[in-house]
């Protein structure tokens, strides 16, 4: 029986891990991968209070080990459930079945898929969701980018000094990604602006050749291109618990500042909440309230 | 167990022409989740002396990264008999990478 298990090993999770763990409790951390989170594809963090620049890398190996280094227990299994019994709650995996006195979701969110039929087949054949990681692979050959925000803006810039031709492939005719971003991009000479424009078909034989792009006034054009690069937003990590916790329309967990759910007990940090800013500071920031609230809670059962 | 670095000169030996199965980590200096995976695939290959393990800079090995078609990393591919098996993209879990070299 533990205090508090949290559900997920990224910046939100780790951080209530420390809070709670100062607080004494015996915590226990669920994580489905690695610990980390989205931060560890990040090359250089440079809006972290403090820290000038740190690598997502860096940043998540520090926060890893503060916590494990304050006791907490860290395993690596999915989890596919949660139940609540009243004070009692219960942690399914795929593995073990763990009981707690009270739960903190910190899943975070993962890449939204364009959903095209063969995208998952192509996925390390032409199709990436990691500019920074992947983007080396395409030193001068040509790839698009799907996306109009902040993630899709930066991964054209990161691309157009690899890659010989960059388009930058967007549903409407403005982005929404910051103004400063913007101009940098139309400063460089190898990318195309292709707005008011829909990926339509992914054609490849053994890896991407092209895309069938339609614009909104209907008409229809392949590009060819080696690499396609997908920032078209996240999608929260919330089904497994969509039988018991309230979600909003988009997936998220409906929570209020102090982290709540609508489950006694059951709080929520990070990127998998309803809120409006979702940064690494927001999430850290949520993960000690979220612990907070957790230990209050705690302490007011026995 | 230490996982060997390997390129070009050397593939053939040591991965193809292994006895045992590879389990071959495509992965580049500047890759957060590769670095992120590889902490986990030393504690595998500490306690499994049935497989062997190696990785493959794709920075300075871009013939071999080229050769097996790897353009997103973290890969991960295993190979038996000088021929590949499986393959995964993307980060993963112990779990699963211990499911993959079939423990």
């Amino acid at each position: 029986m533990y205090d508090v298990v949290i559900i997920g090993a990224g910046p939100a999770g780790l951080t209530a891990a420390i809070y709670t763990r100062r607080a004494a409790k015996k915590v226990l951390v669920l994580e489905a991968k690695v610990y980390g989170g989205q931060i560890v594809n990040t090359l250089d963090i440079e809006n972290y209070p403090a820290e000038e620049h740190i690598s997502g890398y860096d940043f998540a190996t520090k926060l890893y080990n503060q916590a494990k280094n304050l006791g907490a227990e860290i395993v690596f299994e999915k989890v596919i459930s949660i139940e609540a019994n009243g004070k009692q709650k219960k942690i399914i995996t795929t593995d073990n079945v763990y009981e707690a006195g009270s739960v903190i979701i910190a899943t975070g969110s993962e890449n939204r898929k364009l959903g095209l039929p063969n995208e998952d087949q192509l996925v390390g054949k032409g199709i990436s969701y990691c500019a920074t990681c992947d983007g080396a692979f395409y030193k001068n050959k040509k790839v698009a980018v799907v996306g109009g925000g902040n993630t899709a803006l930066e991964d054209a810039l990161y691309l157009a000094d690899v890659a010989e031709k960059v388009y930058l492939i967007h549903r409407r005719s403005e982005f929404r990604g910051e103004d400063s971003t913007v101009s940098r991009l139309k400063g460089k000479e190898n990318i195309q602006f292709v707005l008011n424009s829909n990926v339509t078909k992914l054609n490849a034989g053994n890896k991407l050749e092209s895309i069938e792009v339609a614009s909104t006034d209907g008409k229809v054009r392949t590009i060819e291109i080696d690499g396609l690069f997908v920032a078209i937003g996240r999608i929260p990590e919330s089904k497994a618990f969509a039988n018991l916790i309230k979600l909003d329309d988009a997936g998220y967990i409906e929570a209020d500042e102090k982290c709540h759910t609508n489950v006694d007990g059951i709080f929520v940090a990070g990127d998998s909440r309803t809120k409006d800013v979702r940064q690494l500071v927001t999430a850290t920031s949520d993960g000690a309230i979220a612990a907070t609230e957790a230990v209050k809670y705690i302490s007011n059962l026995s | 167990m230490k996982i060997v670095e390997v390129n070009q000169e050397n593939f053939e030996e040591e991965v193809l022409k292994s006895d045992k199965k590879v389990l071959a980590d495509f992965y580049a200096d500047w890759c957060g989740p590769c670095k992120m995976i590889r902490p986990v695939i030393e504690e595998i290959a500490d306690n499994n002396d049935a497989v062997k393990f190696v990785s493959v800079n794709i920075e300075n090995e871009e013939e071999l990264a080229e050769k097996y078609s790897v353009s997103s990393i973290p890969c991960l591919v295993i190979f038996e008999n000088g021929e590949e098996i499986k393959r995964n993209v993307g980060l993963i879990s112990k779990n699963d990478i211990e499911k993959m070299i079939g423990k």
